[in-house]
Parts: C-alpha cells; sequence; structure tokens
C-alpha cells in the first residue's frame, strides 16, 4: 500500500462527495503524492449513488484502479456496492448510524454522524468532514495536515468543520501510517481545468458556451477567471449562438474558444463549416460522453472521432488533438488556439468525461513552453484584400477597426476581397487556397511531438490509444512489458510520425472506449490494420487491473 | 460623403422593382450621412443573414460579415460586444431573423444588445423562389402550400415590443425619405433597434398597391409612452385588412447589454438606469504566465 494506494468515498448524490473527494486528494497531496481522482456519479442533483476514488501514489499516476484499499461509505449502498473492491477486509470508515456492515460483525470503523452533528448542532453536508477526519486518523494523518487542507478549502463556518472532524478524528484508530514522499506537492486540476489554461496561455480573449456535461466546467472555470485574465465569458441562448458568436469574436480578431460535448456540437457544425469558409479560427472544445442522443449524460466515451472528422458540410481544413492528461491538456489547448489563428482554420480539441472531469496532479514544467505560432497579419501595403491567395494559402488578417482596409467576410463562395462569386474558375482557386493551408499546418506538426510513444520500445506487442486512455494504457503496458503509440494529433494525420512509431510492431492491440474501434479506422484509411480491439463502451473507463486483464487475454 | 463611393463593383442581381433597392439606397444616403457628421468608416460593420436581402453587403463598399442564414444576431451581438466602439448593422430577411433565427431575436432584444436590425420583410421566401414566411398571411399560397397556408402570421413588432427591444420601428420600400428618417434614428438609439421594413418582392408576393392603399405615418405619435406603442404595433396584425401604421413606435433608454457586461467583467456593474466602467487594461504574455502561476498555487 504504501507507495500506491487507493480510496473510494461514496455515497448518494447532492451529499458532496465531489468536494470530499478533493478534500481527501488535497490531504494526500501535502504528503506528496501524485493523484488522480475518478469521478463517477448520476445525471440527477439528489439521490443516485455517487462515489470518487483518488488514486495516490508515488509516480505519477492517471489511470484508477479496481481494487481500494480503503471505502469510506456515507451509507448502505456504497459499503454493499463496492466492498468486494477492498484489497484487506475492515479498511473501510462507515456512517455507523446509516450502515449496517453484518454479517462480518464488527470489522471496520463506524462513525455516529448522526449522533455526533446533533451534538455539535452541524448541517448534514459536515458528515464528510467528520469522515474525513476518521479517515485521516485511520491513515496515520497528521491532524495539523488536515486543519491546514481544510482552512484553505472550506470557507464557510470552517470551525464547525474542524470540530467536526475532529470527533471523527478521535473516534477512529490508526490502521496504517502513510509516509510523506520527499517531493514538491503540485496542484491538482481536472482536465478542463487545465484546457481553459491552456487557452489562457495562448492568450484567450473569449470564451462561449452552453452548459453541457461534461465540458461546462471549462466554462466555470473561465467564468471564474475572467477578471484575472480580462476575459469576455458568455452564456448564450444556445450552442447555435456559441458558435456564431465566436465567429464574430473572432472576425473582429479575438482568440475566442468555445466549449461542448456532441449533442451541443451537432447543432454548432454549421458555424464549423462557415469557420472553415470563412477562415475565421475558432478553438471547439469537444467533451465526449456516452451517446448516442443523451445517452448517459455523466459518464465515458470515445466515440466522436469521426463525427469532429466529417462534421460540417463541404471540404474545408481544420485541426483535430487530442490530449491524453492535464498536462497535454494545457499544451495542447494552447497549440491549438495558436495553430488555428496561425492557419486561420477551426481547431478540434477532443476531451472525454474521463479527462474533462478527471483530477490529476498537474506539473506544469513537465510540458515543453507552447510554441509561439504567428498569425499572418496585413502589412498595410496596397489594398487590402480578406482572402488574398498566397503560397501556403494563409491570408494576411486586419481586423475592425483598421483605416485603410476594408474587410469583408463571406460564407458564400467569395473573391480574394470576400464579395460572393460564382464563377468556377474563382470557385475552384478558392477551394485549393483553403484546402492547402492544411499541408503547411501537416509540415508545421512536424515539429511538434504528434504521436508520443511510451513503454518497451522494443516491444513487437502495441497498444494503440487515444486521448484520455493514454495514462491507463501506458501503466497496462509498462507493467506487462508493451509498447503504447498514442497519437495526440488526429487531424492532419502525422503519418510519419505515426509510421515511425510503427517499427518493428507485429501485434498492434487498439484500446478504445467505443463499440467501432474509432482510431483502428482512421487508420486503415492509410493503410494500417489493428490486430486485436480492446472496447469498452459501458459508460466507464477502463480501470488498470481490468485492462491489465484484458491485454494479457490478447498478447498471449 | 457621396453615397456613391460607398459602392462596389459586385453586379446587382436583384429584380427589377425589387424593394430592397429602396433599402440600399437609403441605408447608403444615412451612412454617408453618418459619416459626414463624424463617424468612421473604419468603425461600421454590416452584417447580412442569407436570402436576397443579404446580397446587401456585396454592394456597400464597408466592412461586412456575410453569415448564414438566420444567424446575423449572434454573430452581430459578439461584434459588438469585441468592440462597443463599432456601430453594428445588420440585414436580415423574414424568413431569415422571423423564422430560422427568432431565437436570437428574442435573446438580442431581452439583452437590450446595442446593434440596429433592419428586416427585409417581404413576406416570401424569395431566393428559394415563393414559400410562405412567418410574416406571410394565413391563406397564402405557396410553393410548399400550394392550398394555401394553415396558420396565422406573427406580429413581429409586437413579438420584439414583448421581448424588451428598446426602438421599435417600421418603414416600406415605397418611402424612401421616412425610411432614411428611421433608420438613422434606429442606428443611432443607444440599445437594441428593429425596423421591420414592409419590402415587396415584386415577382413572388407583389404587395405594393395593397401597402399603398393602407399605409399612413404616424403623427402625434409619443414612442414613449408604453400603451400608445402597443396600442399602434397590435393596429394591423399582418393578416387582417387595417389600416398600416409607419414611423416609430416605441423608444427607451436602459443601459445596454455591452455595457452592463463590460461593468460587469471590470467590478463596476450595478442594475441601476447608468452603467459606467473604466477601460480595461492591456496586460503582457508574462503578466499571464505569473498569474497562472499565481492561480495554480490554490490547486495545491
Amino acid at each position: 500500500m504504501a507507495n500506491d494506494f487507493s480510496i473510494l468515498f461514496g455515497g448518494k448524490a447532492g451529499d458532496g462527495i465531489d468536494t470530499a473527494g478533493l478534500i481527501i486528494a488535497r490531504i494526500l497531496n501535502q504528503l506528496g503524492c501524485r493523484i488522480y481522482i475518478y469521478r463517477d456519479y448520476p445525471s440527477v442533483i439528489r439521490g443516485g449513488h455517487t462515489f470518487s476514488i483518488i488514486r495516490a501514489s508515488k509516480n505519477k499516476v492517471s489511470a484508477h484502479q479496481e481494487k481500494v484499499d480503503f471505502i469510506i461509505a456515507l451509507n448502505q449502498e456504497t459499503l454493499d456496492l463496492h466492498r468486494g473492491k477492498l484489497k484487506k477486509d475492515c479498511f473501510f470508515i462507515y456512517d455507523a448510524d446509516q450502515v449496517n456492515i453484518n454479517p462480518t460483525g464488527t470489522c471496520g470503523t463506524g462513525v455516529a454522524l448522526g449522533k455526533i452533528l446533533k451534538e455539535e448542532n452541524a448541517p448534514q453536508v459536515m458528515r464528510n468532514s467528520c469522515l474525513i477526519g476518521a479517515f485521516s486518523k485511520t491513515a496515520g494523518i497528521k491532524w495539523e495536515i488536515l486543519e491546514q487542507v481544510f482552512r484553505k478549502n472550506i470557507a464557510k463556518e470552517i470551525d464547525l468543520n474542524l470540530k467536526v472532524a475532529q470527533r471523527g478524528y478521535s473516534e477512529a484508530r490508526e490502521l496504517i501510517k502513510l509516509e510523506a514522499f520527499n517531493q514538491e506537492s503540485l496542484p491538482i486540476v481536472n482536465g478542463n481545468e487545465a484546457i481553459g489554461l491552456g487557452l489562457i496561455k495562448a492568450g484567450l480573449n473569449a470564451y462561449l458556451a452552453y452548459p453541457m456535461t461534461p465540458s461546462s466546467s471549462v466554462l466555470h472555470f473561465l467564468a471564474g477567471a475572467a477578471r484575472d485574465f480580462s476575459l469576455k465569458v458568455m452564456h448564450p441562448e444556445s450552442e447555435i449562438a456559441v458558435a456564431l458568436m465566436a465567429l464574430g469574436f473572432s472576425y473582429m480578431g479575438q482568440r475566442v474558444a468555445v466549449g461542448t460535448s456532441g449533442g451541443g456540437f451537432c447543432l454548432m457544425t454549421e458555424a464549423l463549416s462557415f469557420s472553415g469558409m470563412a477562415e475565421l479560427p475558432v478553438v471547439f472544445m469537444v467533451g465526449q460522453r456516452t451517446g448516442p442522443s443523451t445517452g448517459l449524460p455523466t459518464y465515458t466515451a470515445q466515440t466522436e472521432l469521426h463525427f469532429v472528422l466529417n462534421a460540417g458540410q463541404g471540404e474545408f481544413s481544420r485541426l483535430i488533438v487530442a490530449p491524453g492528461d492535464a498536462e497535454e491538456a494545457y499544451y495542447w489547448s494552447a497549440i491549438s488556439l495558436n495553430l488555428a489563428w496561425k492557419y486561420q482554420v477551426p481547431a478540434i480539441i477532443l476531451s472525454d468525461k474521463t479527462l474533462s472531469e478527471g483530477a490529476y496532479s498537474f506539473d506544469l514544467g513537465a510540458m515543453p513552453e507552447p510554441k509561439k505560432e504567428e498569425a499572418s497579419l496585413w502589412n498595410r501595403q496596397g489594398q487590402y484584400k480578406r482572402y488574398l491567395d498566397t503560397k501556403t494559402g494563409v491570408s494576411p488578417m486586419a481586423f475592425v477597426p483598421e483605416k485603410e482596409a476594408i474587410i469583408k467576410i463571406n460564407s458564400y463562395e467569395h473573391d480574394e476581397s470576400g464579395i460572393t462569386i460564382e464563377d468556377p474558375q474563382i470557385t475552384k482557386l478558392m477551394q485549393e487556397k483553403r484546402l492547402r493551408k492544411e499541408k503547411y499546418l501537416a509540415e508545421d506538426l512536424e515539429n511538434y511531438e504528434a504521436v508520443k510513444v511510451y513503454g518497451d520500445n522494443n516491444s513487437e506487442n502495441a497498444v494503440l490509444c487515444w486521448g484520455s486512455n493514454k495514462g491507463v494504457c501506458v501503466e497496462a503496458a509498462e507493467s506487462l512489458g508493451l509498447k503504447v503509440i498514442q497519437p495526440v494529433v488526429l487531424w492532419p494525420f502525422p503519418l510519419g510520425q505515426f509510421k515511425k512509431a510503427l517499427g518493428g510492431v507485429k501485434k498492434l492491440i487498439c484500446v478504445e472506449n467505443n463499440a467501432t474501434a474509432q482510431l483502428a479506422l482512421l487508420i486503415q484509411r492509410f493503410g494500417f490494420v489493428v490486430n486485436e480491439k480492446i472496447l469498452k463502451y459501458d459508460g466507464r473507463p477502463f480501470s488498470l487491473d481490468e485492462l491489465e486483464e484484458k491485454l494479457q487475454g490478447v498478447i498471449k | 460623403m457621396n453615397p456613391k463611393d460607398l459602392s462596389t463593383y459586385a453586379k446587382n442581381t436583384w429584380c427589377p422593382g425589387c424593394g430592397n433597392f429602396a433599402i440600399l439606397t437609403a441605408i447608403k444616403a444615412v451612412i454617408s450621412n453618418l459619416i459626414e457628421e463624424g463617424l468612421t468608416q473604419e468603425r461600421i460593420v454590416l452584417v447580412s443573414g442569407i436570402g436576397c436581402h443579404a446580397k446587401i453587403v456585396d454592394y456597400i463598399n464597408l466592412n461586412s460579415f456575410y453569415s448564414i442564414h438566420g444567424r446575423t444576431v449572434p454573430a452581430a451581438e459578439a461584434i459588438k460586444l469585441a468592440n462597443p466602439d463599432v456601430k453594428v448593422i445588420c440585414f436580415a430577411g423574414d424568413g431569415d431573423a422571423y423564422g430560422e433565427g427568432l431565437e436570437h431575436l428574442v435573446f438580442a432584444a431581452k439583452r437590450n444588445a446595442n446593434i440596429t436590425m433592419l428586416i427585409h420583410n417581404n413576406r416570401v421566401y424569395g431566393l428559394t423562389i415563393g414559400q410562405y414566411t412567418p410574416t406571410s398571411p394565413l391563406g397564402f399560397k405557396g410553393r410548399s402550400t400550394p392550398f394555401g397556408t394553415t396558420e396565422l402570421p406573427i406580429n413581429p413588432l409586437e413579438v420584439m415590443f414583448s421581448c424588451g427591444a428598446t426602438y421599435l420601428a417600421r418603414g416600406t420600400s415605397h418611402g424612401i425619405d421616412l425610411l432614411k428618417q428611421i433608420f438613422k434614428q434606429a442606428i443611432l438609439h443607444k440599445g437594441f433597434s428593429l425596423v421591420d421594413i414592409l419590402q415587396v418582392c415584386v415577382t413572388f408576393f407583389n404587395m405594393y398597391e395593397y401597402y399603398d392603399q393602407r399605409v399612413y405615418e404616424l403623427k402625434g405619435h409619443n414612442p414613449q409612452d408604453y400603451d400608445s406603442a402597443l396600442k399602434k404595433i397590435k393596429e394591423w396584425d399582418y393578416n387582417q385588412d387595417a389600416p398600416i401604421a409607419l414611423g416609430a413606435f416605441y423608444k427607451k433608454e436602459i443601459p445596454t447589454f455591452e455595457e452592463r457586461f463590460l461593468a460587469g467583467l471590470q467590478g463596476t456593474l450595478s442594475y441601476k438606469s447608468t452603467v459606467s466602467y473604466p477601460e480595461s487594461v492591456p496586460f503582457s504574455a508574462a503578466d499571464r504566465d505569473t498569474k497562472i502561476k499565481e492561480l495554480l498555487k490554490d490547486y495545491i
């Protein structure tokens, strides 16, 4: 347990499980642990089973394990559903007033929360504080650490919270002493916060979104950061308005992004195509969730790869990236915004519920400084033409108000000045101009690590994955001696780097959270075939134990 | 400034006799006049949707955003929010603004976005050759309704009035002088302004004679009076015969969306009748990096 352990904290929706999980993570963070949190919650505000798995490790982790070291149960359901996951029985802490632990009898640490709350005249939500106190004692964590984290994270009634936590702390007994690792504590951010930070890093001016799980926390994060970073953050009437407003901001020279999930992106596709035609750069963050249609709103999937690849009428250039953890989310969000402006194309950041709402230890220094990519600006010479045909297809931009330029953008086919035309020659010229940009974009991407390789580079067995499966695949592959290939850029497809990564591979195993192996289908376009498919499409991400077992089954 | 200077090389493809010509002439005259009065041309942005009306931006040599069908309003709102010093004038058709994009119009009026909507309301789809629109009268026979429509039209001014629009007027394409007058008022109005223009489609729904017989100009009407504005707006329901009033129905000044939004961002938001906010201070990439690091400390 010492170097890697997991705590499952469960109750019902509305109990504050999410915040409680984060506080436990921050307590463990003070011991120098690297953190990953998996959040599992239903699409309801009250009731329904909710749990977080907090994994703390000496080394960086970004996957959860099925087997856990501790269970903290606010209700009976938590214990009933998850007891089998405990590595060692009795390592559970529960509300003795609500949970009946029979048939085992006296095992575990029961705390009579109802009684304590009544005696302290504390509200129901403080049951969490009491159990966190009991957990801290059980795990041998010093009271001072708990107090410090509480003071930093709880604004409301801190003294009462501490008093309640102290009651839990004193009622429990130490079962194990978690040792501190001698390393710096890192910030814990979720994927969406990392995306927001990356966009800010690249000079974001405006962000627009209509709430939709699992993208909403980008909106919440940026709305909260709006004053600090001078961001115009707005939640308009629909995703249609969101995307069109983004194009308006882009026309005015403001770096803009939008966020949504598959259903909202359906409504944005007309604007995506408009962005391609009018060459107005916009970044679209698409957080995937289980579909089709409303599907499972709060659960995960990797089902929109071909949707974002093909969305929008007509043929136009686009950039698609799928970061695998919080650090990549930060880095590639910045790069997406930069490259969208350099090539005046729409860029899509493909996330999913696992990445967007999972929390990670975040090391800003672990990623390279996002390279500055300059947008092409008008030099104020001669008559301005918004769609001037150039070698790369990229036309110099000018923005309102510009005294010497008339800036006309158009959703219709247009000439270099932006005036509507239907002439076949100009139509062909402009179509080629717009598509040519993708070739130069692809060349530019050669300067980036667009395909990542991990694990045993000499292995003939390689796991092919994308997006949030990175963490679980890398960890499983490392323990099984396999290679991992993770294309981070999915379009323009980084063919050169991908071919190189495949060197020496005899068996390619794709691991995806969908039913049709969408990345396998994409690489098939370039003549590559996967030999095995491990697919999961029940809304839940792979746990490490589960994936290891499945991989063992196919590499035999 | 001579309105001719606002022309482009684009070939005009409206039908002879089209009501859009009157709108084009009037808006060019008004913009020329506003430029003479000190509005700089680079601070004007024209926005159009899709349909016959939309070609107007090809014919005017000014900054323009030729949007897609039904989507003038969000783009216009964003342009204004991006730079409140810019005048945003939106052209949209009745199918465009009252049909496909009605949702946006409702919200822009509700917010009091400081943009001007000039609606080319010919009560028929022209470019798709003759189908009914949200303002076509009951029984209208179009290509999609060969036996006549079975639904009543909306009164767009009444809809906009109930959504909180702060300037509402009506004109016709047979009345350039009045168009000039209300276009100028609408553009200078601080807040959401909408002019419903009974613009005649000579090819698919020629209503010149019908309108000429029924229109009258509002005289002695106080546009600041809520009740009489509503009464005048409801006088004609776009369906049954009634006198058709032209001119400004309603005008009210309250803080705009942009003012409140930017005041919110700058920390000076109040819900009083006037709103002010300081100039935003730009910051450098280095400031940004420092602030990101500071922010991350809260996440440890």
